[in-house]
């Protein structure tokens, strides 16, 4: 296996404002988005040769994208992971890029969720059920609920009491809320303090409705191209330096399974570590964004990503270390929590932001000196069904 | 000989106080309270977990080969809900079943056609399941006076607990309650007419003719159960036919339940089995449309129900509900859940594929590594070997709360939802609801049982699934651990 690294640029991204964009349609964002990346790689529509969209629920086929672009006549495809959908798109530019197939290619994500009318995502049988015709017989959760049975679990399991993990939870949330209240593109824009978070209404014991990312609308894009081609595009590109994906099997109906991690994190992040040639993560990425959906899973996958040793992400979290100031800055952007979750535009936007920090382009929140990001998503039915997702790249 | 050889019941954790009912409609409370049916039980759903309560205590379900249920509130007009108890009990496919509907004394006329096919030779320990989830109009006494339960009775000729000696069946045409077609509530005629000459003329006659013809006396009897629509006139009754009431009518259980329908009159028969002597006589009766009468002679056997019955602790095991949610529960009261997407469609075809799935609980166990696994899977999840598995149900097995939470943003009609993750005595782990249980008291290491459940009910279909629930505390209820 000769991995990817190296061999695929990013030359140009785009990046819409992500929020409840009532007065925007799919077609406007993926035009918005792909306009930005387009200006920012110096080409036109035309110069493209081959594109993917990744969207979960806001288009069925890959015209969702070739008609608001007008490509015609090229190869387009929808590609759909749940939460990976958007770090799928990329990866299936980067493979086709660096199969030689393609010298630039487009990889765009995309999902409006606010036209539905509901609260929350829609939760989807993913193991062997189409939408179309269930056999029932099984229970029925949201989104939160998964993710507060691992917090419930993982409380028990290391001794941390209801207000203590409660606490715990909310500097994290503060943590990202500071910096999204920086970032002009998200969604809410403001400090939010841990008094606030713990008083919060509880939505799925025991997370409580500031422990959840928002729900928004919103599309990322990204210009691919061969590495040696990159800098005819620009002085600065970024380099693909690894792209995982792990895709579980019923790991919680094993008897060892213990509740408090999600092996598809560990996993993804130990294929792109090998890739990418990484030691020692902690020491050797500059920046992360991660797949902060709930407040517990930020938590945990500090863990899970190799940062934390097990059981001690706490002694981290009260440290600062992910902190914009701290020795690993983490959702430096305001993560999902600040610009809420577009399923299939999440991975680009992560990638949005580590391209703009490692180009020195971050403004308020420029981290000093980048050199290696990474990327996490996480898609699925927790724990057992679940899609982890990793991309690393450096300049 | 022919007789019981076990009982069951299945009464649904909520209670209404009868002077709530009152107070919302400024009537007189007829005193005490009833059980109501939670927002995901009906009559099928009671009896499937009347009817595993009585299995369990009998000699487990393979040597079943007939199942009656009987109600006046089956869920389905068109459609046989035996056969679904059957199926839950995983019974073999000569099993005979049959629904009897109609009638208050369905679960009586259940056991004279069982007799008749166990003295046949036709069919050998028969259950018997009868369940009602009444509704009274609002305002009505019979809204204060309905409560909804599930009983089960095994029948058959070996290992009785109670043998009939004796029994008489009248039918008699009158109209004390009905409802037509398309009625959701039951109507009655004036009391005064239908106690006095429904309840009272027909039963006193009944039960004169058969201690005649049986050359029994009142004296004889322990206890004798008077079916009847309420307390007092059960009493009445019982002085006009000679019988002490103090001592031997059995309590009809008013004050905790309320009139069960078809279910009554076997919940008072457990009612007095539970605090029945060997050796003992009881005078049994129903009514409605007619009467049915037993003498059953309690043999040294009862034993074995005293332990695992349990009324009292199904009635101590209770949690008051408002009005308001008596009301939605029973689609009374249209209610605004959270905005959620439409659930999924689902699909007869494949609910019929997956059936040992969802009604028996099946999952598998891996011939070559041993782990126990639900859903069904074809590779193993443990040691990867394709299609070499042993069948293997949870139904009846207890498990402990491995990691749980509740859910705010799921629609019920009972928030919040709560899901637990459980680990099965002996193996196994499964993601299921949780019911029955106060959100306070749920933690980590919590022994549960698993029950019988409407998940959730399309144009198309009613989903019945299994969800937890916390066990209630007695004797054999240490969980085995894992070996």
């Amino acid at each position: 296996m000769k991995g990817i690294k190296d061999k695929v640029a990013i030359v140009g991204m785009g990046c819409t404002h992500f929020g409840e964009l009532w007065d925007k349609s799919v077609e406007d964002l993926i035009v918005d988005a792909a306009y930005e990346a387009f200006e920012d790689a110096g080409i036109e529509a035309k110069d493209i040769q081959a594109a993917w969209l990744g969207t979960v629920q806001s288009g069925l086929t890959a015209i969702s994208l070739s008609a608001p672009l007008k490509l015609q006549y090229l190869p387009v495809t929808r590609v759909e992971n749940m939460c990976c959908t958007g770090t799928e798109a990329v990866r299936a530019a980067a493979y086709a890029v660096a199969a030689g197939v393609y010298d630039v290619v487009l990889a765009l994500g995309v999902e409006k969720l606010k036209d539905t009318g509901w609260m929350g995502v829609q939760s989807a049988n993913i193991v062997g059920e189409t939408s179309l015709g269930i056999a029932g017989g099984k229970p029925e959760f949201s989104a939160p609920e998964m993710f507060a049975r691992l917090a419930v679990k993982y409380f028990e399991r290391y001794g941390i009491d209801f207000d203590q993990g409660k606490k715990l939870l909310a500097k994290i949330v503060k943590k990202s809320h500071h910096n999204g209240a920086m970032n002009p593109k998200a969604h809410y824009q403001r400090e939010i303090t841990e008094e606030q978070v713990l008083k919060a209404p509880i939505v799925a014991y025991p997370l409580g409705i500031l422990d959840c990312c928002g729900v928004s609308d919103g599309a990322a894009a990204a210009i691919l191209t061969r590495a040696d081609m990159a800098k005819k595009f620009r002085t600065d590109p970024i380099y693909i330096k690894a792209l995982s994906v792990s895709t579980g099997a019923h790991q919680e109906l094993r008897e060892d399974y213990d509740y408090t991690h999600l092996e598809e994190n560990v996993r993804s992040a130990e294929m792109a570590y090998k890739e990418a040639g990484i030691k020692d993560p902690r020491k050797e990425l500059n920046i992360a964004e991660v797949h902060d959906c709930f407040s517990i899973h930020e938590m945990l996958l500090y863990e899970d990503l190799g940062w934390s040793p097990r059981g001690k992400a706490k002694e981290d979290i009260e440290a600062g270390t992910f902190t914009h100031e701290g020795d690993l800055p983490v959702n430096t952007d305001g993560g999902l929590k600040c610009f809420g979750h577009p399923l299939g535009a999440s991975g680009l936007r992560m990638l949005y932001e580590v391209y703009k920090q490692l180009q020195e382009k971050a403004g308020p929140r420029q981290v000093k000196n980048p050199h290696l990001g990474l990327t996490h998503n996480l898609g699925g039915i927790v724990p057992g069904a679940c899609i982890g997702a990793c991309s690393i790249v450096g300049n | 000989m022919v007789g019981i050889k076990s009982i069951g019941l299945h009464v649904p954790v909520y209670r209404l106080s009868r002077d709530t009912l009152a107070n919302a409609w400024q009537t007189r409370s007829l005193g005490g309270e009833r059980a109501v049916a939670g927002h995901d039980e009906d009559s099928l759903t009671m009896a499937v977990n009347a009817s595993h309560h009585c299995v369990s205590m009998g000699n487990g379900n393979a040597s079943i080969q007939g199942v009656f249920f009987t109600s006046t509130s089956s869920p389905y007009k068109e459609k046989q809900v035996a056969a679904t108890v059957a199926a839950t009990l995983d019974l073999t496919a000569n099993t005979y079943t049959a629904d009897i509907t109609g009638s208050l004394r369905g679960a009586t006329i259940a056991m004279n056609l069982a007799m008749g096919l166990a003295k046949g030779g036709l069919a050998e320990n028969v259950i018997i399941t009868a369940s009602d989830c009444r509704l009274g109009m609002p305002q009505s006494d019979n809204e204060q006076r309905f409560g909804d339960a599930a009983a089960a009775v095994m029948m058959g000729n070996s290992n009785l607990i109670a043998e009939v000696t004796a029994s008489y069946s009248i039918y008699d045409e009158f109209i004390d309650h009905w409802r037509f077609d398309n009625d959701v509530f039951v109507k009655s005629w004036e009391e005064r007419f239908t106690i006095s000459e429904g309840y009272m003329r027909v039963v006193k006659r009944s039960v004169t003719e058969f201690l005649a013809n049986e050359s029994l006396r009142p004296s004889d009897f322990a206890k004798v159960i008077l079916c009847g629509p309420d307390p007092r006139s059960q009493v009445g009754l019982a002085k006009a036919l000679g019988f002490d009431p103090k001592a031997q009518l059995q309590d009809p259980l008013f004050a905790g339940i309320g009139h069960a329908g078809t279910a009554e009159p076997l919940i008072m028969l457990a009612a007095a089995l539970e605090k029945a002597k060997a050796g003992d006589r009881i005078l049994f009766t129903a009514y409605g449309d007619g009467s049915d009468l037993f003498v059953f002679e309690v043999t040294k056997d009862i034993k074995r129900i005293h332990e695992g019955l349990g009324l009292e602790r199904q009635l101590a095991r209770r949690q008051a509900i408002n009005y308001e949610k008596y009301l939605s529960w029973r689609n009374l009261l249209p209610i605004g859940l959270p905005r959620r997407p439409d659930p999924e469609m689902r699909s007869v075809a494949s609910r019929w594929r997956e059936r040992k799935r969802i009604l028996a609980l099946y999952g598998g166990k891996c011939r070559n590594c041993g782990t126990v696994q639900y859903p069904p899977q074809r590779v193993c999840v443990g040691c990867g070997k394709k299609d070499d598995f042993d069948e293997y149900t949870f139904i009846g097995r207890k498990a402990r709360i491995f990691t749980f939470a509740t859910d705010r943003l799921s629609p019920t009609k009972a928030p919040p939802a709560m899901n637990v993750f459980v680990e099965f005595e002996r193996g196994g782990r499964m993601i299921a609801e949780l019911t029955d249980c106060a959100p306070e008291k749920l933690e980590i290491g919590m022994p549960v049982e698993m029950t019988f459940r409407k998940m959730h009910q399309s144009d198309e279909m009613y989903d019945y699934f299994w969800k937890a629930r916390p066990i209630v505390k007695g004797k054999n209820d240490e969980i085995r651990r894992r070996t």
